[in-house]
């Protein structure tokens, strides 16, 4: 009976009792669910352009990170702060995309019409290259990532709110949507769904995949850049920051491999659903959920609904 | 007599030279196929099912690499230049294009979406894709009423007019046309001939078209030939290919002459036999 009342009753009426615990926990949920979204997001440009799960999208976020930091560092302090942040994100956007180039001609093109198992075993082998670079161009030390976010708070009603997280979720938003102005009106977002739907058939109407695939892995290496400043500024750059792509796996499984809703949706849901029951039903199980709660979530999903929340349905490609 | 001579004197723009083709390695697909298209002209490769007409069509389109069949043997010469050197969106650029057997619409983009990934490799001329999709809409009138639905949806017929218009709108030289009539009612099937007709007419655009309805592709080709078992085994105007013996009793169900010795029937009749 202890059991069902902790397990049914006791964390409701505790919500009620603690609204702004509750709303606080909420906020905090959401944030962080932003974050793996963040993640989430590059894996899904990739998988929906070449059906590749990408292993060393994490890899990619430290990498990007790890350069913007180190290309700071570089620069010193002859220059005024907001230059160089500025100059450093070129910088490295810049690096992102000569990356994105060598892996399609020398990691995809060889690879093409290959299983994809070995496609992504080659991401797999990608990820530690782009790990053993990062180390030994920029060193393997935890690195502070200043580009001059806020970290103060925000008091909104008794409820807490860091302004990282804020810049954070306001940074995903716009994002998105440009991500989905590019995806649907643009002439190169047209042929990346193509891409997507029918890789014979775009092949067959002029689209290069070369050239897609690049600007896949470019788009991808931005996104990764992106979640690499946020996760970074909040708890500095780190080797355990290439990690957070395991976490986006379960997103992707809730979310969908191929939907960028998804990403953000399955990304929230895990977020939050990890912080409230981490709070909430803490008599249940005693603590630490966080680590392995979004993969028994994705586990029931995998279960019930494969495809995931706004997946497509899964089509053995022939 | 070749398909040049039959139709103008003008050289042929395609020169498929004797070609074999091997899957994987091992798989002999085509064994010797030798073609010849004319400018301006509308030429079938007929058979049936596992003859090697697709493959034919993709050698010459260069996307037999994406199913690890390659050409092992022979040349093939479009406007001049061989394709080998060419990538398949390069290969677009220069104006051969393929309309894939099965349609191949991208399903989750609309029917407009479908037409405008056709103009890809034209960059961004926009008063002329603009210019072409009206003109491609002027063809296929059905396809403006459903521009916004997702190609998806649309219906079989619908979706071939969008491969077709797809093609259409990378301006191309010749068209490879797969097996048009493939899931579509005979109504329908003589509507779009009549536009593949009309575009060959108004355009000067080729086509060259791989059919198994042997009778409709013969009323509107000029030229045909019968590809079996990886080979070419008949050529020669539609005219005198519908008016041929065995094409009459194999290909258009026009016997009549009561049931023959299976003896007498020449190799490749017999295997059609036993398909048929």
């Amino acid at each position: 009976m202890d059991v069902l009342y902790a397990l049914l009753l006791q964390p409701f009426v505790f919500m009620a009792q603690e609204p702004l615990i509750f709303a606080e926990t909420v906020v905090k949920g959401l944030m962080a669910g932003v974050l793996y979204s963040l993640v989430a997001l590059g894996f899904v440009l990739i998988f929906k352009a070449s059906g590749v799960f990408n292993f060393a999208q994490g890899t990619l976020a430290l990498f990007a990170a790890l350069t913007l930091v180190g290309l700071m560092e570089k620069m010193g302090d002859g220059l005024p702060k907001a230059a160089i942040v500025v100059i450093a994100i070129v910088a490295t956007i810049g690096v992102m995309i000569l990356l994105a180039m060598i892996v399609e001609r020398f990691v995809l093109r060889p690879l093409v019409n290959q299983e994809l198992i070995i496609l992504f075993m080659a991401t797999l082998g990608l990820s530690y290259v782009l790990e053993g670079v990062g180390d030994l161009t920029w060193g393997s030390d935890v690195k502070v990532l200043d580009i001059g976010l806020p970290d103060g708070v925000f008091d909104i009603g008794g409820v807490y709110v860091e302004q990282l997280d804020v810049v954070a979720a306001i940074v995903a938003g716009s994002m998105v949507t440009v991500l989905a102005i590019f995806f649907n009106k643009t002439r190169i977002g047209r042929a990346l769904r193509a891409v997507a739907d029918d890789h014979q058939a775009a092949l067959s109407v002029g689209i290069s995949l070369q050239q897609i695939w690049v600007i896949v892995w470019s788009v991808a290496g931005m996104v990764a850049l992106v979640a690499g400043v946020m996760w970074g500024s909040k708890s500095g750059v780190q080797f355990s920051l290439s990690l957070i792509a395991l976490k986006a796996l379960p997103v992707l499984i809730l979310g969908g491999f191929t939907s960028i809703p998804g990403a953000i949706v399955g990304g929230l849901i895990i977020g939050l659903g990890e912080k409230v029951v981490e709070v909430f039903w803490y008599d249940v199980h005693g603590g630490a959920v966080e680590n392995w709660f979004a993969y028994m979530l994705a586990l029931v999903f995998l279960m019930f609904r494969p495809q995931g929340l706004f997946g497509d349905k899964i089509i053995e490609r022939v | 007599m070749s398909a040049a001579e039959v139709e103008t004197a003008t050289d042929a723009l395609l020169k498929v030279n004797n070609i074999e083709v091997i899957y994987d390695h091992v798989i002999l697909v085509l064994r010797g196929v030798s073609l010849e298209v004319p400018q301006g002209g509308i030429v079938a490769i007929l058979g049936g099912n596992g003859a090697g007409k697709t493959t034919t069509l993709k050698a010459i389109s260069n996307l037999l690499g994406t199913e690890r069949g390659e050409v092992t043997k022979g040349t093939i010469e479009f406007d001049g230049i061989g394709v080998e050197a060419s990538s398949p969106n390069e290969l677009v650029k220069r104006g051969c294009i393929q309309v894939m057997e099965g349609r191949h619409c991208f399903e989750h983009l609309t029917v407009e979406e479908n037409l405008l990934t056709g103009a890809f490799t034209r960059g961004g001329d926009r008063a002329g894709i603009q210019a072409d999709l009206e003109m491609v809409y002027t063809y296929f009138p059905r396809l403006r009423e459903r521009r916004t639905s997702l190609a998806g949806y649309t219906s079989g017929g619908e979706q071939q007019m969008t491969a077709i218009g797809r093609a259409l709108m990378s301006r191309p030289k010749m068209i490879l046309l797969d097996e048009p009539s493939m899931g579509l009612a005979p109504q329908l099937v003589e509507q779009i001939f009549e536009i593949v007709k009309k575009i060959n007419e108004q355009e000067g655009v080729t086509i060259l078209l791989a059919e198994q309805n042997t009778n409709v592709a013969l009323r509107y080709a000029k030229y045909g030939y019968i590809l079996e078992s990886g080979r070419v085994v008949m050529e020669g105007a539609a005219e005198s290919l519908r008016n041929n013996e065995d094409v009459k009793e194999f290909y258009l169900g026009l016997g009549g002459e009561g049931r023959r010795s299976f003896r007498d029937i020449k190799h490749y009749r017999r295997r059609k036999r036993w398909l048929g």
